[in-house]
């Protein structure tokens, strides 16, 4: 889950890392009543993708009148998927140094790790790259918290001179946080250090782990709206993976390294997969929703079914989606491959409800519905 | 990580509908159930054991050697650590959707107390003819059948597949091992393959993988140390590239995690990558049939 920048900041305010004013507009007149509040502003496309600040999200404003009309620009600008609602208008501060500062799962270790590097902004993964030894790193214990002996011992090895003492409670600040939020991913580019010496997150991208979402309700809610199309909206709320791709050949399988591999297959043999729809785990009981969400998809011409069941068992799957056939008819061939758990049953059920024999290997199946679907040929 | 007959496996959660469903297969199977763990169901008898409040109690009825995990998500540190504290040898997590911060927590407790952890969201453990943990479709004989090849996956429904087509070739499997599909796991694809490369039984590996991750470039750095042959397959890539926030993940992982990656890796170490599962039987027959 990705929590929009505004909302991110708030998060690292109540946690005790300082960050700048902030107001979110969403039309040109309400970014310059904000500027007129502020001050000097940067303007920031309050969108939750990278590399934003390098195509152009993210420039500075003198003036409400400047404030205006950059947002007037920015406004319905796409970056990556997503479509420019609102901008944050911020106050803009004096920085004598730029740092990078985040704390992410590592889970080799398993750890918590937090990364500094005295050289933030806009070209850390040149930094990175070019010299990694300016990028250091300090892994927790995921049981135990990050103290402030350590942070500040870790930030004296990184060679941040300046402000080292609130830079690290700044680490540990921001670790707790990561902690108890269940983040992924909680990173401050740059994280600033004012001529006064005071640090203030001046960036923030967080990414709070989806398994958490549960637990987390208030982070849920806050978390940016995924791009998605009117049908994988609609799967998403029946609880289905479902990713439109384009292709010709529709694809249902369970279990999200079949479905990779249903698809890797029909492009292996010459042809385009239509979509991503997983229905393995919990979800193997939803085969009647799944097909109509494929089915719905525009220029579909044939559709592999390709179960191989261990804990999803695919005669229920079968059950579920035979019905679903019968009842909507549709005027597509398809073509099976049904192994592993209640295979045998669902062999029968399909033979006796569609008249269908599943072919013996999901090659055949394939190979056939890309011959039908006008593409194939040897790969 | 290869359970054999004489082990003595315990059921968490042992009342739920799957797991129920799953510990009869289990027991049909051959595979050892001494008792279960339900927090709120000690004292009756489900499946023909005994049902006990906690993994310490049934520890003192019969120490199990293995505890496989049929709890829900948010039960799973909690019952995870009460294994751990019990002295269970091996745990299995089936479950998915665990949180990433307590699967790790677990996963570091167990570390720390030698407690080997396979999942979380892992199919399962299958030694043919001797035992499955967890719900993979041990008892379909076209499936599984005893031979000489050891398995690795993350994805339970690729790992049948890849199963499927080495009884199809004429051949068996050693090993199962389904390691899961979630970031932290406790056995990452590099020590099922130290385990198998040990295994005696085992002359060949099939390593199913996926994109994400760099499990699969982990790997490869142990494939120069192994004496047996390894044949991949890793799934994802005709799969949009996963989108990244941050620079976190660019600084630490750059371009592993990609399909090229992974393919570049594993080939470089000298495994075979194929383009698609079917050809798992006939690769397999020339390298060690």
């Amino acid at each position: 889950m990705n929590i929009p920048e505004h909302a991110a900041k708030a998060l690292l305010e109540e946690a005790g890392v300082p960050v700048p004013a902030g107001i979110v507009a969403d039309s040109p007149e309400g970014a310059a009543q904000a500027a007129a509040r502020l001050g000097p502003v940067m303007v920031k496309a309050h969108v939750a993708v990278g590399g934003r600040g390098k195509s152009g999200g993210v420039k500075p404003a003198r003036s409400p009148t400047e404030a205006h009309a950059i947002t007037g620009e920015l406004l319905g600008k796409r970056f990556g998927r997503h479509r420019v609602g609102e901008v944050l208008i911020e106050e803009r501060v004096t920085v004598a140094t730029e740092l990078y500062a985040a704390v992410l799962n590592h889970p080799a270790g398993p750890a918590r790790r937090v990364v500094l590097s005295a050289r933030g902004g806009v070209d850390i993964e040149e930094t990175a790259r070019t010299h990694p030894e300016m990028v250091e790193t300090l892994d927790i214990d995921p049981r135990r918290e990050l103290s402030r002996r350590a942070a500040r011992g870790f930030v004296a090895r990184t060679g941040v001179d300046t402000a080292g003492p609130a830079v690290a409670d700044a680490l540990v600040r921001m670790d707790r946080l990561h902690r108890d939020i269940d983040a992924e991913l909680l990173e401050v580019n740059p994280l600033a250090v004012t001529d006064a010496g005071d640090v203030l997150a001046l960036d923030c991208k967080l990414v709070v782990d989806g398994a958490a979402a549960a637990r987390r309700p208030s982070l849920a809610a806050a978390a940016a709206p995924e791009p998605l199309t009117e049908l994988e909206r609609a799967a998403r709320d029946l609880g289905l993976q479902f990713v439109e791709l384009g292709g010709e050949v529709g694809v249902l399988a369970n279990g999200a390294g079949l479905t990779m591999t249903t698809m890797d297959v029909i492009v292996h043999l010459g042809g385009r997969p239509a979509n991503f729809m997983e229905i393995g785990g919990d979800a193997y009981t939803k085969a009647r929703p799944a097909l109509e969400l494929v089915l719905a998809q525009r220029g579909l011409r044939a559709l592999v079914v390709n179960f191989c069941g261990a804990f999803a068992r695919t005669d229920v799957m079968v059950d579920g989606l035979t019905a679903a056939w019968t009842e909507l008819q549709p005027d597509i061939p398809a073509f099976f491959t049904i192994d592993g758990t209640g295979a045998e049953a669902a062999r029968r059920m399909l033979k006796e409800r569609l008249g269908l024999d599943p072919y013996p290997t999901m090659d055949g199946a394939i190979s056939a519905a890309v011959r039908v679907a006008g593409g194939g040929g040897p790969a | 990580m290869i359970v054999r007959s004489h082990e003595r496996v315990l059921v968490q959660g042992i009342t739920g509908r799957q797991a129920t469903y799953w510990t009869a297969r289990m027991q049909e199977y051959g595979t050892r159930i001494v008792a279960g763990v339900s927090p709120t169901k000690a004292g009756i008898t489900h499946c023909g054991v005994p049902v006990f409040g906690s993994v310490r109690e049934a520890a003192e009825h019969e120490p199990p050697d293995v505890s496989v995990l049929f709890v829900p998500p948010s039960s799973v540190k909690p019952a995870g650590l009460d294994a751990v504290a019990a002295g269970v040898p091996k745990l299995v997590i089936l479950t998915e959707h665990v949180p990433v911060r307590d699967a790790m927590h677990l996963i570091a407790a167990a570390n720390e107390a030698g407690t080997e952890v396979v999942g979380p969201n892992t199919a399962g453990l299958v030694t043919p003819g001797e035992t499955s943990v967890g719900f993979m479709p041990a008892f379909d004989p076209s499936i599984f059948h005893a031979g000489q090849i050891g398995v690795v996956s993350r994805s339970g429904s690729l790992g049948t597949l890849a199963c499927l087509n080495i009884v199809r070739a004429g051949l068996g499997q050693s090993a199962f091992i389904g390691i899961g599909g979630d970031p932290a796991l406790g056995t990452r694809t590099r020590r099922a393959l130290e385990v198998l490369e040990r295994d005696r039984r085992t002359e060949a590996v099939v390593l199913i993988g996926e994109i994400g991750g760099d499990m699969e470039e982990e790997a490869a750095g142990y494939l120069p140390e192994m004496s047996k042959p390894v044949v991949a397959f890793v799934a994802g890539r005709a799969s949009p590239p996963d989108r990244r926030m941050g620079h976190a993940g660019a600084i630490f992982l750059g371009d592993r995690g990609s399909y090229a990656s992974k393919r570049q890796a594993l080939e470089e170490a000298g495994a075979l990558v194929l383009d698609t599962p079917s050809q798992i039987g006939s690769v397999l027959t020339e390298v060690a049939g």
